[in-house]
């Protein structure tokens, strides 16, 4: 995500033979594509050969692979719900998350002065403890009879039935909670970098400081936004961990059904919505990228 | 890049193309899959276990320690266990394909253990090693219909399944009907995980007989589950983890295995043994292929057949002891304990209580797959 600006260095020494070059370049890419290939294409062509295994197979007798292409429309059209579902809570957080942090960002970026350092390690914070464990702990806060739900029932405007535990408000907060970090640490690297005197001189040709934001920092910080969001949307689209200890039968998401048809057995069915769902991630990637117009990312 | 290219080309050459034409069949045998026993040179055992399943005292284990003391084998205790659909995921592609768990004694109930066994996942015990287990297994487990000669399994305890509620948060519960439709019950009712605990009661409600049904008895069961979870009565479906949402009030009644309840020895949260019956089940230690220890975990199988452990152990666990002797050696330790039910259930007990249909694989994966869609909203 980051620029890579090629320096010249003045007085670098005479550059190696081309051949040693390209073939240091090579030898660079080799533990990269070696792990892509191992822990990326292989497990892609499995899954997507066992979306194709006849469905009428078990996993103790054996399954045939009969290129059952019907897997996918069955398994869309089966858990059509949750897939939807998926998409709006991942959406709902992505925009939570940059509510929450772009001004966090922009304040650590910009305001913090000697804070800075602090800022960026409380943000970084959560992560020395493990995501199932944070995710537990918010089951025990929005709990029923905590202090939180307490509070919000003792407020006029609020019923005495209000639950948060086991709604989709729950799930959505913790998959907001747990993506704002990937959210703002690459907003504020693209923040970071803005060059200053550029604000100085739209304020020198009477620009507002609204409109100097609007025009100079806003534009300048997209590549972080687009990021930001493909680094919370992904993930937040796939999880399942949120919706397993906040979430109800009625919040479930595909994640959670991928994994039960995998405990279930039914393999073709997990693999064929594991397909599908990463296919429409990319698709609709792949469009928001194109939309957004940042050749920088790319 | 070109030996990134022909590393992947081998790594492809093994799973992924036989991936390709389809699985074969994971069933394995004693002769297919041989398993080597070091329990001579190496005194250690891992056993796994669901959780508050064995006495405990502050942090140590009193029955499991005196086992080490007397025999030497270091035992690693895991309560790993919280779901047998779950550990069953979690531990198929090995046992499929003759590889070690990493565990010597694994805890399942009756019908996944049955299935692990039909699957040739299982070593088969040395019953010399077990006389204790002989002598004193009670009559009603000696013969399930999955291990007609309890060649490959011992029970370690029995239990029922039943319904329990927090009586800070809500009134009396007293039946499985009434806890799916009471309003005042919305949104905080669990369920379990569990495919045959959940659908004995559904079947139940449905007038059909748990041990006995059709299909269409089936099916009208999963389309009550479905309306039910439709309507929001249900906050969850959960694991042995039901406990925790109980005790906090989270939720107010929920389906519950009876030593839990009982064991948390809390008075506003009392075991109820719904209108519509209790389910009964046992939990089987078996030693899965592959596992070194064997003959290690016959002792503390047998060592949890003597009847003053068996008798120590039940008074922390309240679950349904298996050991014949035992409820004697209770009266040494907690006479109150000798006439309860849930301990050593009367033969006129045990006659109201109900297991569930053998189900045959592909069926048995059919209604897996139904329960779990239908639990699913």
């Amino acid at each position: 995500m980051a620029h890579v600006v090629p320096t010249e260095i003045p007085d670098a020494p005479p550059a190696p033979e081309q051949q040693r070059r390209g073939l240091a370049g090579y030898l660079l890419l080799t533990p990269g594509s070696l792990w892509l290939a191992v822990f990326f294409i292989v497990p892609t062509v499995s899954l997507v050969a066992t979306s194709l295994y006849d469905p009428s197979g078990s996993l103790e007798f054996g399954y045939q692979m009969t290129g059952h292409v019907q897997n996918y429309p069955h398994a869309i059209a089966e858990y059509w719900d949750p897939i939807v579902r998926s998409l709006q809570y991942a959406l709902i957080a992505t925009v939570a998350c940059m509510i929450l942090g772009y001004p966090l960002a922009y304040a650590i970026a910009f305001k913090a002065g000697r804070y800075k350092t602090i800022l960026l390690v409380a943000v970084i914070a959560p992560f020395f403890t493990s995501f199932l464990v944070r995710t537990l702990a918010w089951q025990y806060l929005l709990g029923d009879n905590e202090w939180v739900v307490t509070f919000l029932r003792w407020l006029p405007f609020t019923g005495a039935e209000l639950q948060l535990i086991n709604t989709p408000v729950a799930v959505v907060a913790g998959l907001t909670y747990n993506f704002l970090p990937f959210f703002v640490l690459p907003l504020y690297a693209s923040l970071e970098k803005i060059d200053h005197r550029l604000l100085e001189a739209a304020g020198d040709l009477y620009a507002s400081p609204f409109r100097g934001f609007l025009k100079v920092t806003l534009p300048l910080s997209m590549p972080g936004v687009v990021a930001g969001t493909l680094l919370t949307f992904i993930p937040a689209a796939g999880d399942y961990i949120n919706d397993e200890l906040l979430g109800s039968p009625k919040t479930r998401m595909v994640g959670n059904e991928i994994q039960s048809l995998f405990y279930a057995g039914d393999y073709p069915t997990a693999s064929a919505l594991s397909v599908a769902l990463m296919v429409t991630i990319v698709l609709l990637v792949a469009v928001y990228v194109w939309r957004a117009g940042t050749d920088e990312l790319v | 890049m070109l030996q990134g290219a022909g590393l992947s080309a081998l790594a492809l050459g093994s799973p992924t193309l036989l991936s390709a034409c389809g699985t074969e069949s994971q069933v394995q045998s004693s002769d297919s899959c041989k398993s080597t026993d070091k329990s001579e040179e190496e005194k250690v055992l891992v056993f796994s276990n669901w959780p508050e399943y064995i006495d405990v005292q502050g942090k140590r284990m009193p029955t499991l320690e005196q086992f080490e003391t007397e025999t030497g084998i270091e035992v690693t205790y895991n309560t790993d266990i919280n779901d047998n659909a779950e550990f069953f995921g979690k531990v198929k592609d090995q046992l499929g394909s003759c590889e070690p768990i990493g565990r010597d004694i694994i805890t399942m109930t009756d019908s996944t253990a049955g299935r692990m066994i039909a699957l040739g996942w299982m070593q088969e015990l040395d019953k010399d090693n077990l006389p204790n287990v002989e002598a004193n297994l009670i009559d009603g487990l000696r013969s399930p219909s999955w291990d007609p000669e309890r060649e490959y399994s011992v029970p370690w305890q029995s239990g029922l399944t039943g319904i329990a509620y927090n009586a800070d948060v809500t009134g009396e519960v007293t039946s499985f009907e009434e806890m799916l439709t009471r309003s005042d019950l919305k949104g905080k009712v669990g369920l379990l995980t569990e495919m045959e605990d959940t659908m004995a009661f559904m079947l139940a409600i449905e007038g059909a007989d748990p041990e006995d049904f059709t299909e269409d008895e089936w099916q009208a069961a999963i389309a009550r589950l479905e309306e039910v979870v439709a309507s929001g009565q249900v906050r969850r479906f959960t694991g042995n983890d039901y406990i925790r949402d109980l005790k906090s009030g989270n939720l107010a009644a929920c389906m519950a295995w009876s030593g839990d309840i009982a064991a948390a020895e809390d008075p506003k949260i009392p075991f109820v043994q719904p209108e519509e019956g209790l389910n009964i089940w046992s939990d089987n230690m078996m030693v899965p292929n592959k596992a070194d220890h064997k003959a290690n975990a016959e002792a503390l199988m047998n060592y949890y057949y003597d009847p003053v452990v068996a008798a120590t152990l039940a008074a922390w666990v309240w679950y349904i002891c298996p050991v014949e002797g035992a409820r004697e050696e209770m009266e040494k330790i907690d006479p109150s304990l000798v006439d309860n039910n849930l301990i050593f259930p009367s033969e006129e007990f045990l006659a109201t209580t109900r297991d569930f249909m053998v189900l045959d694989e592909k069926t048995r994966q059919q209604y897996e797959s139904d329960f779990r869609q239908a639990s699913g909203g």
